[in-house]
């Protein structure tokens, strides 16, 4: 057989072509993805969630604020333009605007927002990588090693949760905590529900900071939880649900 | 035929030389966000998407400026178009590119890129938008590159691309909407959701892409002794009016229903925009020009004495271009994030390096436009001769 310059081309292109179109065949192609197996008493049959009781939250107390960004290295860059948070607090009126009333004496008071670890988040549909993702536990997770830093769930996250890394953080941690990862420029990070703690079986480091009980954290499938007894017995609220996003922190205001 | 961009005469060398100037110093800011990370931008934690996602949005209705000339031409038999389908194609190739480039540019791990396809995911819509826009640019590569290869040798074109033209003009309506798709999906943005987020991109594409085509059409008479027709110019202007037209009407029904709704998360937007908020206006001067210039350019070119006289043609054009480039480019992404989903008024002005690398990555769009023009030209005067 004989090749020319041209022959050679035209199938050395098509085979580039073919090499490009695999992923997409790939996917199209591929049924669900097989779930990673849980082990026995670690994910199966949980749902994690929170519940903030704004009353008992202590004016001016950072506690849980602090206890969070130190024990996952969050970095301290002091401006509002690169600020990276995991969990602060804003005041009742901005995160509850649908429940703003000109008396209401709780205006002002700030409440405790994190990541609500949606039942249907917004930021794991928009990821185009699947970087960040929901456990069968309910919790949203980031994969610092495959974000490629697009922000789309940044836009996508109804709730503010997330933040980039504009710069790299690590001169800007205080102290770094050697037992969690430190993250590197470019790439989204948020709340992780301390994951880590409680695959040793402790429980989120805001939820223990705070002295004033003000925090629960709980497993919504476990019958006798203290959350359950909460959600039953009291009227509460969550950030902006008529978006279908099923959000897990759940406010007693 | 690549080797017709090779040989030019000095004007064509100075263009060239300068563009690839711009590059180089793009380059060399963009060489300093790679090391310091994003931040050396205005983007921040609540205007999360700045100048190099706004370039790519609107650029992609930049690129509807070949189906607005292949659709008449090829499912209509409008002759006239013949001889221009090539700079409509040409155009999208130039800013198609040019759109993949801002996206490269907007990552903060750009070395991680192909994760897109490493780990392909149908649910985001960046996926899509990523399949469609490369196969755009991939169509009117291989599109314009055949017909005028076969033009040059004075054969019909071979009947394989037929297909791809028809495959060409649906597939320009899927980057429109794709990436309307990019916002109109998300739901705690009241500024982008709203349905009518696709049709406002089809309109006003079929607005700016035609109107540089024009442009273009200008600039090619001036300096070549290749003439597109003042005819072929004439139809265009003609869509342009149309698609303005439209696109304005698009954007009224959208200020109709925030303000006569006044449902806060849609309106605080538009607030911020045209009025400003808590003191914060910086969108305002831009978007009453962008207003004013869609108004002017409307009355330019429904009113057949001013369409027809090409000297005001041109101007008008210019503004066209201009309004879209505000409305699209600087309006429609940047106040999305503006009041941010906790209320907080946050604004965003790109720093020196972010505008700089954005100019780089226009010349390097205007570099392979005007080699590829270059081609097209220089083919089409020696069949001429």
């Amino acid at each position: 057989m004989k090749t020319d310059r041209r022959g050679f081309l035209k199938i050395g292109g098509l085979g580039i072509l073919g090499f490009a179109a695999r992923p997409l065949v790939d996917v199209l192609l591929r049924g669900d993805l097989v779930e990673a197996s849980p082990a026995p008493d670690t994910l199966a049959g949980k749902r994690w969630a929170m519940a903030v009781n704004v009353s008992k939250c202590k004016e001016g107390c950072r506690d849980c604020i602090v206890a969070c960004h130190s024990v996952h290295n969050v970095p301290d860059l002091g401006n509002p333009k690169d600020e990276v948070k995991w969990i602060w607090t804003e005041s009742y009126k901005k995160i509850f605007p649908e429940q703003e009333q000109e008396f209401d004496a709780r205006g002002g008071k700030p409440v405790v927002v994190l990541c609500n670890h949606c039942d249907n988040p917004p930021c794991v549909r928009v990821c185009p990588t699947k970087a960040t993702f929901k456990r069968s536990d309910g919790i949203v997770m980031m994969d610092y090693h495959r974000c490629i830093g697009c922000r789309f769930c940044m836009a996508a996250c109804p709730y503010g949760s997330r933040s980039l890394n504009w710069r790299d953080p690590r001169p800007f941690i205080k102290k770094i905590n050697p037992e969690f990862p430190t993250r590197t420029r470019g790439v989204v990070e948020k709340c992780d529900f301390c994951v880590e703690r409680l695959a040793k079986g402790l429980i989120p480091a805001c939820v223990e900071a705070c002295k004033e009980k003000a925090l629960v954290f709980g497993n919504l499938k476990e019958s006798g939880a203290e959350i359950r007894e909460i959600l039953r017995a009291n009227h509460t609220i969550r950030r902006r649900p008529w978006l279908g996003t099923g959000p897990q922190i759940y406010y007693i205001v | 035929m690549l080797e017709k961009a090779l040989i030019g005469s000095k004007k064509y060398y100075g263009l060239v030389t300068l563009l690839l100037i711009i590059i180089g110093a793009g380059f060399y800011f963009y060489l300093r966000q790679l090391s310091y990370g994003l931040g050396i931008t205005g983007m921040s934690r609540d205007v999360s998407w700045g100048l190099y996602i706004t370039q790519f949005t609107f650029l992609v209705g930049v690129a509807a400026s070949a189906v607005m000339v292949v659709l008449p031409y090829y499912l209509h038999n409008y002759k006239i178009f013949g001889k221009i389908t090539i700079l409509g194609e040409f155009l999208a190739v130039a800013s198609v590119a040019m759109c993949l480039t801002f996206i490269i540019a907007d990552l903060g791990q750009p070395a991680r890129a192909f994760n897109v396809l490493l780990y392909p995911t149908p649910t985001s819509i960046l996926f899509w938008d990523m399949v469609v826009l490369n196969g755009y640019l991939l169509l009117n590569i291989v599109i314009g590159w055949t017909v005028l290869a076969s033009e040059r040798k004075s054969v019909p074109p071979p009947a394989w691309v037929k297909p791809l033209i028809y495959l060409s003009i649906p597939w320009a309506v899927s980057i429109h909407t794709v990436t309307a798709f990019i916002y109109a999906g998300i739901p705690g943005r009241g500024f982008w959701l709203t349905a009518i987020m696709a049709p406002r991109f089809l309109a006003s594409a079929f607005a700016s892409g035609p109107a540089l085509l024009i442009l273009m059409c200008f600039i090619v008479r001036r300096f070549t002794r290749f003439d597109p027709g003042k005819e072929a110019i004439q139809s265009l202007a003609k869509i342009v009016a149309y698609a303005v037209a439209v696109s304005v009407f698009f954007v009224l029904l959208e200020i109709f229903t925030v303000f006569y709704s006044q449902i806060p998360e849609h309106m605080h937007h538009f607030e911020y925009l045209f009025f400003g908020m808590e003191g914060h206006e910086k969108l305002v001067p831009w978007i009453w020009t962008s207003a004013i210039l869609a108004i002017l350019s409307l009355i330019l070119l429904i009113n057949p004495v001013t369409r027809r006289k090409e000297g005001i043609l041109a101007m008008t054009c210019v503004a066209v271009f201009a309004s879209l480039w505000i409305e699209k480019g600087l309006g429609l992404v940047i106040t999305g994030f503006i009041p941010s989903p906790l209320g907080r008024v946050f604004e965003y002005s790109p720093t020196g390096p972010e505008v700089i690398i954005t100019l780089g990555i226009w010349a390097m769009g205007f570099l392979i436009l005007t080699i590829l023009y270059k081609i097209a030209v220089t083919v089409k005067e020696e069949i001429s001769t």
